[in-house]
């Protein structure tokens, strides 16, 4: 195994969760990232935009406060050539939003209360993942 | 600003940051079972399963949200071409470059522009779908 790291990868999720579990008990909304971030830009929000604002003006200051304090959190080359990048970013982006939802919102959120959508979307996405990355190392 | 979202935020930031999930390389390292396979992710993946699953047993026991009107309703049981070509599409995008959407969002910090690149074409693809589409939505 190559940079098996157990005890970074318990706490960081437990705090992840930790997050998406404080605004469902909180709040009563399913803190999916990628259904915050597309109500954030979506022209049909309405007056819903401050608590996901907020939510990622968190995520980025401390994730900002990791870049000072630890900058090798962060990788400092490109996963790829940046046009597969692009087409990467577009396919994330139109991907998230027909399934409604992504690793965290499906993945976290949706599977831990066994919703059948949820279980399939997360099962296609590693499937397909896993898949994709697999063959891609074989040709980088 | 909310403070409940900045700190569920503050919290999900601190996860990504030091579970690794912030670097694209450290996800391949997963999804990528041609080479020195990473466990990491599916640990993360594990650890922060545990904490939702208990939030949805916190959150059957409670009326209302605190800060929030009312709590999610049962999950939908649509499955459709919509959520698993969708989900596809996810992961075809996430096995390429290995960015998720809230990590993603969070790497901008770092200042590498393939990250840019990345949240550029993903915001994009979010817009598109989201102004093609006022349809009801299922889930978060």
């Amino acid at each position: 195994m190559h940079d098996f790291t157990p005890v970074h990868a318990i706490a960081g999720g437990i705090l992840i969760a930790l997050g998406l579990a404080i605004i469902l008990i909180g709040s009563g909304r399913i803190a999916g990232l990628s259904g915050i971030t597309a109500g954030l830009i979506s022209p049909f929000t309405g007056g819903d935009r401050s608590w996901r604002a907020s939510f990622l003006a968190g995520a980025l200051v401390v994730g900002a406060i990791f870049e000072l304090a630890a900058p090798s959190t962060y990788d400092v080359a490109a996963p790829h050539r940046l046009w597969v990048v692009a087409l990467s970013g577009v396919l994330v982006g139109v991907g998230t939003r027909l399934a409604n939802g992504c690793t965290s919102g499906h993945g976290l959120c949706g599977m831990a209360r066994l919703s059948k959508r949820s279980i399939i979307a997360t099962m296609t996405f590693f499937a397909v993942g896993v898949a994709t990355a697999t063959l891609a190392g074989r040709f980088a | 600003m909310n403070p409940l979202a900045l700190l569920g935020g503050a919290l999900f930031g601190a996860g990504v940051c030091i579970s690794g999930m912030v670097r694209p390389s450290k996800v391949l390292g997963f999804l990528d079972f041609g080479g020195a396979w990473d466990a990491t992710l599916l640990v993360v993946m594990a650890s922060a399963l545990v904490v939702t699953v208990v939030a949805w047993r916190v959150v059957a026991r409670l009326r209302a949200p605190r800060f929030g009107t009312a709590f999610p309703p049962p999950p939908s049981p649509l499955v459709d071409a919509r959520l698993i070509g969708g989900a596809a599409l996810f992961g075809l995008g996430w096995g390429l470059s290995g960015y998720c959407p809230g990590p993603a969002l969070v790497a901008l910090v770092a200042g590498v522009p393939a990250t840019f690149v990345f949240v550029a074409a993903m915001l994009a693809g979010m817009f598109v779908i989201e102004r093609g589409d006022r349809s009801n939505r299922p889930d978060a």
